[in-house]
């Protein structure tokens, strides 16, 4: 922030607490952003139908209509439950999870033969077993809604979480490879034709963690340091824990062979510890760490291979991903085959050819959908997760006590790393690791995960916004709220 | 915290930014590339999403496309199967097409300049009308009597091919290569079939891939000597001069004799020129080679169409089935001066000269067509998708012109006489005169001869109407005769089809 606008700042800090100007719910203008979301949905559903039948069938607004259902329920339960919660998450996350519906449901299409296609059952393939996911992460989000009615309160869960993050992560890398492995990762805990991918959850419970420990230890960390080489390092003890959990994920990775989800928790982390300490060194060490590690796996994998081999692999496709077009580099090639194929303006909804594209449910559907709406339909998509990670960074700025502020800064720049992180792997912007699009790709793990992670933004901001006067809100408990809210306060003037 | 938290969102700002930059590199400065990539399979969706054309000869489709319900939404059929695969070649959707199918790709596809007001016309109305027509100067008639007969040939010959046109247009009557091959199974959309399909056609024995009537070149044998036979009629010797024979010829430096095929052949010293032709005297016209000189026999074979190694047949004045240059040799030793020997062997169209069946035709066609070689043409019609417009119509054209009208009518009276009186009766049918010559090549050490015969057939009034050329590969002893009898019943054909076309 430049010296200019910090002056413009604090008043606008503390202005925050009575509150007039944020006094107001704007649960309408979420409403009527919903039904904006839900329009462009069914517009979509529509032109899909329209170019892949050649005609719109009359039941082309029912998957929309559930999908409403959904999402209009759970705008009443935060009306009730979270009154005071930023108005346009919920729709920028409907809206993307209904275009990511309805690109599955269009992949059902085209696999489907032609004299199927317009008899195919709306529940039915891999769309259909998105609504599922849907309806059961929504459900999920607005029980988090209701258990959890200050976010403060999961901090008594901490070290639980944690735990039971470390626990998930590793239990792919336990299990035999029969029931976790897929395309080379062991990521997943398979049991009959169910999977499930744990690390998505893991990503919520080891932040949790972090943002508690983090706060529990800040001042320590910050302090009570000893400079090397002219910068300060947090005595072992203090940082001792964190940097376990975090080796201990990294290496676990390292061993189901996914180093996108590795990437995802050292930028977490890296993020989350930047923010408690605001030390810009620990932003220096984390990218030399990154950088450095990343090439050390590179060159390791050239020389030792092993678990690292996968990683030179990648590398090298990222590198040249036209060197062995029909093997290796296969995947990218045809993704950004997509992508180029698709321009400026797309193929339209239902014009492309997605299925050229292997896996373009999982990983690479930011490609299938961008050959058919094109550079400006992805840079709206793009807008839009950017605008989720913004109002998450908004919420965290304006919740008053520390833990808020890291789950909430921290969760929303994981969300944005996320989509960073596969949708430059696709463009070939960076190395090809496997991710899924947060909200888009088929998967109940990942999208329940964020849906969580949704709902906990959900209530960080409705305390970010509830006015302090309100009564009964958790700020006005007694307890952490004051204290944290001061000592929040100082930080923005001092910083200046 | 929240200093470093508006910094964060900074950094994703600039994360995003980067995506947008890097995803503005590839739709929009890389989509052409990317679109037009040999990777992307789109390219080839779009172009089976229009109907190609249909090839067709005498109102019969050749090569059509029919709808499925795959991705790839028209499959490219060939009904008549191996018997036209050498004139339509294929359009494999992942290897490379070949014949009419490669040659007229454009305008089959509906891709070509001239179909440009069909497509704009399709962006109005919506409807997809396809790729254009193509209509081929085939006789089905003609080119079922080259198929069957060479297929069954009565002297067991496994390789071998077949041409006619008309010599007064040069429109091809039939063209067949044997052995032949199935295009269906190439043009599969299962690529994993048709690479196989591919490979095993490759690698089958006689290489059933390889058009032998325009790209086989072996040595002719006789049929050079009608080549010979001009340069000598525009060398002062009429058609009845008498030139020196004999049972045997040794040519000066050469300790190898010519004969010739059986003791009974010219052993008289001296022979008429037509009788030379008629019996097929090897050593008059060794003798007669020799005399005349290198270059002269050189320059006449080259005025005929030897050496020509870009000549194409199928549309007139565009692209078409390449055709192999046929050569002459050097006929020198090796300080370069004419070698006798070698020119005594060539003049009897041995040694290094070589010809591809299509010259053989030429040859004959240019005698029955008054000293005039036409160009010859595969492409009779290009017509619109809705057949109502035609954007093509072959106007036949002169190729060259190798001998003047008094030598071909001298040239046609002595190949008539193989036919009514010498090696080459077979040719003969009935309401027409015939006219043409045998060849015997040895085709090395080893190796059954080669059987050749090429020839002509004038109607009532003495209008050409077929030329032909037939060469059945290491076919032994009778393999000429047995070729006379293909090449008459081919331009029988042809003669009766030549209405209807």
């Amino acid at each position: 922030m430049t010296a200019a606008a910090a002056p413009a700042a604090s008043p606008a800090t503390t202005g925050e607490q009575p509150g007039v100007r944020l006094a107001r719910s704007r649960r309408n203008a979420e409403l009527s952003l919903l039904l904006l979301a839900l329009v462009i949905v069914a517009a979509y559903g529509a032109t899909v139908e329209a170019t892949v039948l050649g005609t719109v069938t009359p039941d082309f607004w029912v998957p929309t209509a559930v999908l409403a259902g959904v999402f209009l329920a759970l705008h009443v339960v935060i009306r009730f439950l979270a009154p005071f919660a930023d108005p346009a998450l919920l729709p920028a996350v409907a809206l993307l999870n209904g275009i990511g519906v309805g690109f599955l449901r269009r992949l059902d299409l085209a696999r489907a033969a032609p004299a199927d296609r317009e008899t195919l059952a709306i529940f039915a393939g891999n769309g259909g077993r998105q609504f599922a996911w849907t309806l059961a992460s929504v459900v999920l989000a607005a029980g988090l809604l209701a258990l959890m009615r200050d976010h403060r309160s999961i901090s008594r869960y901490a070290y639980t979480l944690g735990l039971a993050g470390i626990v998930l992560v590793m239990i792919p890398a336990v299990l035999p490879a029969k029931y976790s492995e897929i395309y080379g990762a062991k990521l997943w805990i398979r049991v009959g034709g169910f999977s499930i991918q744990p690390g998505e959850f893991a990503k919520l419970a080891l932040l949790v963690f972090f943002a508690y420990y983090l706060v529990r230890k800040r001042e320590v960390l910050s302090l009570a340091s000893h400079r090397f080489l002219g910068i300060d390092f947090p005595r072992g003890r203090d940082l001792g824990p964190v940097l376990a959990v975090w080796v201990l994920s990294v290496l676990v990775l390292v061993f189901e062979k996914d180093l996108g989800t590795s990437l995802l928790y050292f930028g977490m982390f890296v993020v989350t510890l930047y923010i408690a300490t605001e030390r810009v060194s620990w932003l220096l060490i984390g990218l030399i760490l990154f950088f450095g590690g990343a090439y050390l796996a590179y060159v390791l994998g050239d020389v030792v291979g092993g678990p690292f081999a996968n990683f030179h692999l990648r590398a090298q496709i990222w590198l040249d991903p036209f060197a062995d077009p029909y093997q290796d580099g296969y995947q990218l090639v045809q993704g950004l085959l997509a992508l180029g194929s698709g321009g400026l303006f797309g193929a339209g909804p239902g014009g492309g050819e997605p299925l050229e594209i292997p896996e373009v449910q999982n990983d690479f559907i930011f490609a299938g959908i961008g050959e058919e709406i094109g550079l400006f339909g992805l840079s709206a998509l793009l807008v839009i997760y950017l605008l989720i990670v913004e109002r998450g960074l908004r919420a965290a700025l304006a919740v008053r006590d520390s833990f808020g502020k890291l789950l909430a800064g921290g969760l929303a720049f994981t969300l944005g790393l996320q989509v960073f992180v596969i949708v430059g792997g696709i463009s070939k912007l960076i190395p090809l690791t496997g991710q899924t699009t947060p909200f888009l790709s088929a998967g109940g793990s990942s999208l329940m995960a964020n849906w969580l992670l949704i709902a906990v933004l959900l209530r960080v901001s409705d305390a970010a916004r509830r006015p302090v006067t309100s009564g009964g809100g958790p700020a006005a408990r007694a307890g952490g709220g004051p204290p944290e809210q001061l000592h929040g306060a100082p930080t923005e003037v001092i910083r200046p | 915290m929240n200093a470093p938290l508006r910094r964060v969102g900074v950094v994703a700002m600039v994360l995003f930014g980067l995506l947008f930059a890097n995803l503005n590199w590839i739709q929009a400065y890389k989509a052409d590339e990317y679109r037009n990539s040999d990777y992307n399979g789109r390219v080839q969706v779009a172009e089976y999403e229009r109907k190609r054309g249909n090839i067709e000869a005498g109102g019969t489709a050749l090569a059509t496309s029919k709808e499925t319900s795959g991705k790839l939404k028209f499959l490219r059929t060939y009904p008549g199967g191996e018997k036209y695969a050498h004139v339509l070649g294929y359009k494999p959707v992942n290897l490379g097409d070949t014949g009419i199918e490669r040659v007229e790709n454009d305008f089959l596809a509906g891709t070509s300049d001239a179909l440009i007001a069909n497509r704009i016309k399709d962006m109005f109305t919506g409807d997809e009308t396809g790729g254009g027509n193509v209509l081929l100067t085939l006789s089905k008639r003609a080119q079922d009597a080259a198929y069957n007969g060479l297929a069954d040939n009565q002297v067991g010959a496994k390789k071998g091919a077949a041409i006619a046109f008309d010599p007064r247009t040069g429109a091809v009557q039939a063209l067949v290569s044997m052995p032949s091959f199935d295009p269906n199974p190439l043009a599969s959309h299962d690529t994993d079939e048709a690479t196989a399909a591919y490979n095993r056609l490759e690698q089958a024995e006689g290489g059933p891939l390889k058009n032998r009537a325009l790209s086989e070149v072996l040595p002719p044998g006789s049929t050079f000597k009608i080549v010979v036979a001009a340069a000598a009629l525009e060398n002062g010797i009429g058609k009845n001069t008498q030139i020196p024979a004999g049972p045997s010829y040794t040519p000066p430096t050469s300790g190898t004799p010519i004969r010739n095929a059986v003791p009974s052949i010219c052993p008289e010293s001296e022979v008429t020129l037509i009788d030379a032709v008629t019996e097929s005297c090897n050593t008059g016209f060794a003798q007669l080679g020799v005399k005349l000189g290198a270059e002269t026999v050189k320059e006449k074979a080259r005025q005929f169409g030897f050496e020509q190694d870009d000549l194409t047949v199928g549309q007139l004045g565009e692209d078409g089935l390449p055709v192999a240059a046929s050569r002459t040799g050097a006929m020198q030793g090796p300080d370069g001066s004419t070698d006798p020997a070698a020119l005594a062997q060539s003049s009897i169209g041995q040694r290094d000269v070589k010809m591809t069946p299509l010259q053989g035709a030429l040859i004959a066609g240019a005698v029955a067509n008054g000293g005039s070689q036409m160009r010859p043409y595969l492409v009779r019609q290009l017509l619109a998708p809705d057949r109502t417009t035609s954007y093509y119509t072959a106007k036949p054209r002169e190729l060259r012109q190798p001998v003047s009208g008094q030598v071909a009518s001298d040239l046609r009276d002595m190949m008539v006489s193989v036919v009514e009186n010498g090696t080459g009766r077979n040719a003969k049918f009935n309401g027409y005169t015939v006219g043409g010559k045998t060849g015997t090549a040895q085709s090395g050490p080893q190796t059954p001869d080669h059987g050749w015969f090429i020839g002509f057939a004038l109607d009532s009034k003495g209008t050409p109407v077929s030329a032909v050329c037939v060469v059945l590969e290491e076919a032994g002893s009778g393999g000429s005769a047995e070729a006379a009898r293909i090449a008459g019943k081919i331009m029988q054909a042809a003669a009766a089809d030549s209405g209807g076309r």
